[in-house]
């Protein structure tokens, strides 16, 4: 079905315009903020009033994936030259580098466990959605209400029986533990959202494919699966989002192995609470994923925001 | 090719019976029309021959094989859904040879037999073309295309020009006939459209509300209906119904209609209570020397003919006579029904009784 829409007047149209722009602006200016914090000295972050014009520094990025210790200056000067550049900023500081931060691995922690999560409940997701809207499942309203009723209550709200559960399960600070967690709170948005966007599909797409001969797996993958792209890209994004950003359990449930960014970031502030420049810098890598991803992704994206609303 | 018998095929849904034991039987390369209204369980008909529904009960034989559990691709049969089903994902080149790909057609083979189809249906220049921006008889020969690519025994279409404009739907009509009729491959056309049905198919079956009311050659149904749903359904105007009170018996000849005696073919069967009079509007004539009267209260212009519409004392009836005949509104006039032509109905049953002109039609169907 297509409609037309009445071209708008420039008047509404620069109105329109003003808005979304003044809506970006302030947004964005947080995000440029905590980008411009990573690039400035320790001290000038904490300036005030705030600097908008600084000498721009990667300190904040070298501090974030070192670990270092200060040193007296007798003992600085007995060191040799320093090899690298960033060996020479951080003697500036009287400090020298003692080894790598955690903060690769952390970010490694939630790449893996960000997309393990939402993997998983895309193929569960989907297989669930597609049963859900094709075939005669018993009791299939009060299965599909239960569902959303897990999400009916944040889910932090259960956090205590998650961690005994967990203790129980040795699931406690494991990758397997956060990407079951993630993919559970996240599975009953993409079941609703994935069997919306299966439902739009026609049926006889695949009826046609059966009887061209193809089996209802293969009718499945090779018609339904690239028809429902758009739903599965925009679901994707909406269960990497969470699991991504997801604060609360990881600080609850993960400490070392399996710790994500999220709740590693604060702790590099470090011993006097000064290194806001590393903080910075580490929550600008961290947002870098998710905006790939979504910018990957942003042609079904704007397709799949809309829900259906558009038909063909 | 192949024939294809439905035994008492019945399908339920939940507690609604969609089809209620159905049987008849299709030809090797016959067109046989699913002729119905909207509701009537065409559609679900076709689909449990086709396998994409099971039936509740009942065989469904497809050259004799009885295939009614058999999931629709191994029954070698072709699907022209009404609203087409083109894969939006491919373009109409891999539409076509989508069902061939399943067999695992070397790619030299499938691309001859995609340019050989293509050609029967002159689509050659579209191939490349993605599905969405084409029209829709182009959409219809896609596909098309896809149905008979493959050589299937038979071709089961539900609504296939459904979507089409008038204009164009006759064109796709002649085409499709015509493909039929050089292919020769038994095809199954579902229509809510008596025309159509009419013009294109070699037999017709007749349903409503999930029963098979009639099934024959288009002639025959039309000529000889074997119900009033079927009188009605089938020619335009309907075919007028005159209720009466009486008794017919075994070698009846006329009844009588208020003060008049009306000449019927020689009835086979009895019936007595509430009877309807079955005529055809080309075969009510305007003669004033007929003893049966009704006046004129209206009249259309068709050309060649007109349909007049007259009062009488047994309802409203319309005839359909040349254009040349004088009818003015107000008119009062006699009406001669051709005898011959007429069919007697039993009003609660809705069912034609058998007379000597009926009796070949009706007794075997
Ligand atoms: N899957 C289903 N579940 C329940 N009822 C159904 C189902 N499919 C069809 N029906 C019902 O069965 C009846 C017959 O449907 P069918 O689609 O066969 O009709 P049709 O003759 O093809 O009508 P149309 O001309 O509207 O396509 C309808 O009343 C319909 O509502
Ligand atoms: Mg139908």
């Amino acid at each position: 079905m297509s409609f037309s829409v009445t071209e708008p007047s420039i008047r509404t149209k620069w109105f329109a315009g003003t808005a979304v722009v003044l809506y970006a602006v302030i947004t964005i200016l947080p995000l440029m903020w905590i980008i411009a914090t990573g690039f400035k000295s320790p001290a000038d972050s904490i300036a005030y009033p705030p600097k908008v014009v600084f000498e721009p520094t990667l300190e904040g990025y070298v501090n974030l994936f070192t670990q270092r210790t200060r040193l007296n200056q007798d003992d600085l000067d007995a060191l040799p030259p320093p090899e690298t550049w960033y060996d020479e900023m951080v003697r500036e500081q009287g400090q020298v580098i003692t080894g790598r931060s955690r903060y690769g691995e952390r970010f490694m922690n939630s790449i893996f466990i960000g997309f393990g999560s939402t993997f998983l409940c895309m193929v569960l997701g989907t297989a669930a959605a597609y049963a859900f809207s094709r075939f005669r499942v018993p009791l299939k309203n009060d299965l599909l209400f239960f569902i959303l009723s897990t999400r009916m209550m944040p889910p932090i709200a259960v956090a205590i029986p998650i961690f005994l559960m967990f203790r129980q399960l040795g699931l406690n600070d494991t990758h397997l533990g956060m990407i079951l967690l993630y993919t559970a709170v996240n599975l009953s948005l993409s079941v609703w959202l994935l069997k919306g966007f299966i439902d739009e599909i026609p049926v006889e797409y695949e009826e046609a494919a059966l009887i061209d001969g193809y089996t209802r797996f293969q009718a499945f993958y090779k018609v339904v699966l690239p028809q429902a792209a758009t739903g599965i890209a925009s679901t994707a994004i909406f269960c990497l989002i969470f699991a991504w950003n997801e604060y609360a359990f990881a600080v609850l449930l993960t400490s070392g192995t399996a710790q994500t960014a999220p709740p590693f970031i604060p702790t590099i502030i470090g011993v006097g609470g000064k290194d806001w420049p590393a903080v910075a810098a580490g929550a600008t890598i961290f947002l870098v994923p998710v905006m790939v991803f979504t910018i990957l992704l942003r042609k079904h994206l704007l397709r799949g925001i809309t829900f259906g609303a558009v038909r063909k | 090719m192949a024939q294809i018998r439905i035994e008492s095929v019945r399908k339920e849904f939940g507690a609604f019976t969609a089809v209620q034991s159905s049987s008849f039987t299709i030809e090797d390369g016959e067109f046989f029309m699913l002729l119905g209204p909207s509701g009537c369980g065409k559609t679900t008909t076709l689909r449990m021959m086709a396998g994409l529904e099971l039936p509740t009960s009942g065989e469904i034989y497809i050259d004799g094989e009885e295939v009614g559990m058999k999931p629709a691709s191994q029954r070698d049969i072709a699907f022209v859904f009404q609203m087409f089903a083109l894969y939006p994902h491919m373009n109409v080149g891999k539409n076509i040879s989508y069902p061939l790909l399943s067999q695992g057609m070397p790619k030299a083979q499938v691309k001859e037999k995609v340019d050989e189809v293509a050609q029967i249906l002159g689509i050659t220049d579209i191939l490349k073309k993605p599905v969405g921006g084409l029209s829709g008889g182009d959409r219809q020969r896609v596909a098309l295309g896809r149905a008979i690519v493959r050589n299937p025994k038979a071709f089961f279409m539900d609504e296939p020009l459904g979507a089409l404009d008038a204009e164009f739907r006759e064109h796709m009509s002649e085409e499709l006939r015509a493909l039929h009729d050089r292919m020769g491959a038994t095809t199954v056309y579902v229509t809510h459209d008596q025309l159509e049905a009419m013009q294109m198919g070699d037999k017709i079956v007749v349903m409503n509300h999930g029963v098979v009311e009639q099934f024959g050659v288009p002639q025959d149904i039309y000529d000889w209906p074997a119900t009033m749903f079927v009188a009605s359904f089938i020619g335009s105007p309907a075919m007028n119904f005159l209720n009466f009170h009486g008794i017919v018996g075994t070698g009846t000849t006329a009844v009588k209609l208020a003060e008049s005696e009306i000449k019927v073919p020689e009835q086979l069967g009895g019936a007595r209570g509430d009877l309807v009079l079955g005529v055809r509007p080309e075969h009510v004539h305007l003669d004033d020397s007929a003893d049966y009267r009704g006046e004129v209260t209206a009249t259309e212009y068709l050309g060649t003919t007109q349909i007049v519409t007259l009062n009488t004392p047994h309802g409203e009836i319309k005839a359909r006579i040349p254009s040349s005949t004088r009818a003015e509104v107000g008119e009062n006039t006699g009406l001669r029904f051709d005898e011959r032509t007429i069919t007697v109905f039993e009003m609660e049953k809705g069912r034609a009784l058998l007379s000597a002109a009926n009796q070949g039609v009706l007794n075997h169907g």
